[in-house]
C-alpha cells in the first residue's frame, strides 16, 4: 500500500526538481478525482474493450504444459492488444486523464518502442501531440517502432545524451517536461518515477490481473497456484499480479534478466543484485556503480 | 551569522559554479581560485553525477567529461581540503540526492563539515524529500539550499519559511543552461519570498551576460552562474582558468 507521500515501504517518493512538484501535485489531484468517477471509468472502459480489444485471451497452451511435464499452463495474450503489447492499458488511462486536465501534448520515454508506439497511438486517438525520447541506441535496433510511432504522426527524439538508452530517455523526457508543463502531460511507461505515477500505472494495469482471476475461475473454477511475469520497469508484472497480492496460496514470481549473469557487470537483474539508492524521482534498487 | 549570510553582506553576490574535475582537480582548484580573486562571493562546486537531469548540455557535458577523468567523491573531498587552505569564501556543493545517499548521508555530511564545506544543494530534493537529509546537514552545519521554482506558486511560502543559508531562485523553466531571455515574472515571485523569509535569495538558471546579472541582481541579492563558465572549460580545457577570471570580472565589476 501507498501512503500519502507515495512512499510503498521505503521505496518510492518524489525525488525531482522543485519546478515539477507543482506538475505531479497537479497529477495527483486529478487522478484521485476521476479514478471513482463513473463517467472517467465508463470511457475508458470503452477504450479497453472497443479499441485496444480487451478482455484479452487467455490461451491454454497444451502443448507446452505437456512439454514441460509440471503445471498446467495458461498464457495472458496481452500481445493480442491492439498495438501488440500491455502498454496501451496504462496509455489509454494517462490520455484519458490528460484530456480531462486539459493537457494537450504527451511526451513519453520508450526503450523498445511498445510504450511510444502505444502513445503515439493513443495521442493519435485523442488528437493530442506526440513527442517520444528515445535513445539513438534503440532507435538503431528497433528502427520499425521508429517509423510507426512517425506514421501515428508522433516526433520520435534520438536521445544521445549518456548511454543512449532507456534511461538517458527518461532523463531527457523529464527534462522536457521541466521546460514545457502547462500543455502537457508525461505518459510515464514504467511502475516508476516520482509519485503518482507509480500508483496510476499499477491501477491501470491491474486490469490484467483482474481478467486472469475470473478467466481461471471460469475455466479452472479456482485460482491459479502460480502468476509468472517478466521484470523489467514492472508494469507488466504489477499489472498481472495486483488482484492476487492477498491470496496468499498464489505465489507471484518474478523473472528479471540476468543477461551476462548475476555475478557479471553485463545484468539487469536490479532486484537481484542493485543497491539501493534515488533515481528519477524515486528511491529504489539500481544497478549503480561508483 | 551564517558564513554564507556574512557573504552576502558584502553587496550583491556573484556566485560561480563549477565542476570538479572537469577535466582535472587541478585546473578546477584554478578556475576556483581565479573566480574568487576576480569578484566571486561564493563558489558552487558541482560533484559529477552520470545522470544529472536539472542540467542542460553543457552542464551535462562538464559532468561527463569529469566522470571519465576518473573524478570521485572522496577525491573531491581531498580536493577542497586543500583548496580550503587558502580560500576562505562560502563553499557549497551541488549534486544530485543519489551522491549523498549513496555515499552515505551521514558520511558525506560529516566530511563536509570536516573540510570545510558550508552548504548543500541537491536540485532533486525538493520540499517533500528534505528530511532525508536535513537532519544530517544540521547535524554537521551545512545549510541546505531550498530552491525556488517559476511554478512554486502556493509552494513559495513554505519553502522561504524553513530555507536555511540562502534561498536559490529558478529563473526559467527547464534545465540549466544559457537563455537570451528570462521571462518569468520574478519580481512577484521575489515579494512572495521576502515576506516569508530574510534570507538572502540568488537568482540563478540561464544568466550569462553582465546586463542580465545586473538586471537579476536588482531584483534579488544575488546571481548565480553555471553554464557560462563552464562552457570556458569546455573551450579552453586546461586553460580556462585565466578565460574564467577574466569572465568572472565582467561579470562582477558592475554588479
Amino acid at each position: 500500500m501507498t501512503n500519502p507521500n507515495g512512499r510503498f515501504g521505503i521505496h518510492g517518493g518524489q525525488y525531482i526538481p522543485e519546478t515539477l512538484m507543482h506538475a505531479v501535485i497537479e497529477l495527483e489531484a486529478a487522478y484521485n478525482h476521476y479514478k471513482d468517477d463513473p463517467e472517467f471509468n465508463r470511457e475508458l472502459t470503452a477504450l479497453f474493450n472497443d479499441y485496444a480489444g480487451r478482455p484479452s485471451r487467455l490461451y491454454y497452451a497444451e502443448k507446452m504444459t505437456k512439454d514441460l511435464g509440471g503445471a498446467k499452463i495458461y498464457l495472458k495474450r496481452e500481445d493480442l492488444n491492439h498495438t501488440g503489447a500491455h502498454k496501451i492499458n496504462n496509455v489509454l488511462g494517462q490520455a484519458l486523464l490528460a484530456k480531462k486536465m486539459g493537457k494537450t501534448r504527451l511526451i513519453a520515454e520508450t526503450g523498445a518502442g511498445q510504450h511510444g508506439v502505444a502513445t503515439a497511438t493513443a495521442a493519435a486517438l485523442m488528437g493530442m501531440e506526440c513527442v517520444v525520447f528515445m535513445g539513438k541506441e534503440d532507435t538503431i535496433r528497433q528502427a520499425l517502432n521508429v517509423y510507426r510511432m512517425r506514421l501515428l504522426g508522433a516526433e520520435v527524439i534520438p536521445v544521445t545524451s549518456g548511454t543512449a538508452t532507456l534511461k538517458d530517455a527518461v532523463s531527457e523526457a523529464m527534462r522536457e517536461w521541466t521546460s514545457r508543463i502547462d500543455d502537457t502531460h508525461y505518459c510515464l511507461g514504467s511502475v516508476m518515477g516520482p509519485h503518482p505515477f507509480p500508483t496510476i500505472v499499477r491501477d491501470f494495469q491491474a486490469v490484467i490481473s483482474k481478467e486472469i482471476k475470473e478467466q481461471m475461475l471460469e475455466k479452472e473454477g479456482k485460482l491459479p497456484d502460480a502468476v509468472l511475469a517478466c521484470v523489467g520497469g514492472g508494469s507488466n508484472a504489477i499489472g498481472s499480479f495486483y488482484h492476487f497480492i492477498n491470496d496468499k496460496e498464489v505465489a507471484l514470481i518474478g523473472c528479471e534478466a540476468a543477461g551476462r549473469g548475476v555475478d557479471t557487470f553485463e545484468t539487469a537483474a536490479t532486484i537481484a543484485t542493485g543497491r539501493l539508492g534515488i533515481f528519477h524521482g524515486m528511491k529504489s534498487y539500481f544497478c549503480q556503480d561508483e | 551569522m551564517s558564513k554564507i549570510a556574512s557573504a552576502f553582506e558584502q553587496g550583491k553576490a556573484f556566485i560561480a559554479f563549477i565542476t570538479c574535475g572537469d577535466p582535472d582537480l587541478e585546473t578546477t582548484g584554478k578556475a576556483v581560485r581565479e573566480a574568487v580573486a576576480n569578484g566571486a562571493t561564493l563558489i558552487e562546486l558541482g560533484i559529477p553525477f552520470s545522470d544529472p537531469t536539472a542540467e542542460g548540455p553543457v552542464i551535462q557535458g562538464a559532468s561527463l567529461r569529469a566522470l571519465e577523468g576518473g573524478v570521485t567523491t572522496d577525491k573531491i573531498f581531498d580536493f577542497v581540503r586543500e583548496l580550503r587552505k587558502d580560500v576562505t569564501v562560502p563553499l557549497v556543493f551541488m549534486t544530485y540526492a543519489n551522491v549523498v545517499f549513496s555515499y552515505g548521508t551521514e558520511r558525506f555530511l560529516a566530511a563536509c563539515e570536516d573540510i570545510g564545506i558550508d552548504g548543500l544543494i541537491l536540485p532533486d530534493v525538493p520540499y517533500e524529500e528534505k528530511e532525508d537529509f536535513l537532519p544530517a546537514c544540521r547535524k554537521h552545519g551545512v545549510k541546505l539550499i531550498s530552491l525556488i521554482a517559476p511554478t512554486s506558486a502556493d509552494r513559495i511560502a513554505m519553502i522561504a519559511k524553513e530555507a536555511e543559508g540562502f534561498l536559490y531562485i529558478v529563473s526559467s523553466l527547464g534545465v540549466t543552461g544559457m537563455r537570451s531571455e528570462i521571462k518569468t515574472d520574478l519580481q512577484a515571485i521575489m515579494e512572495v519570498v521576502r515576506q516569508n523569509t530574510d534570507l538572502p535569495c540568488a537568482i540563478g538558471f540561464g544568466i550569462s551576460t553582465p546586463e542580465q546579472a545586473k538586471k537579476m541582481a536588482s531584483i534579488s541579492d544575488g546571481v548565480i552562474v553555471g553554464s557560462a563558465i563552464v562552457k570556458l572549460l569546455e573551450q579552453h580545457g586546461k586553460d580556462a582558468p585565466k578565460y574564467i577570471g577574466e569572465y568572472v570580472h565582467s561579470m562582477t565589476k558592475d554588479l
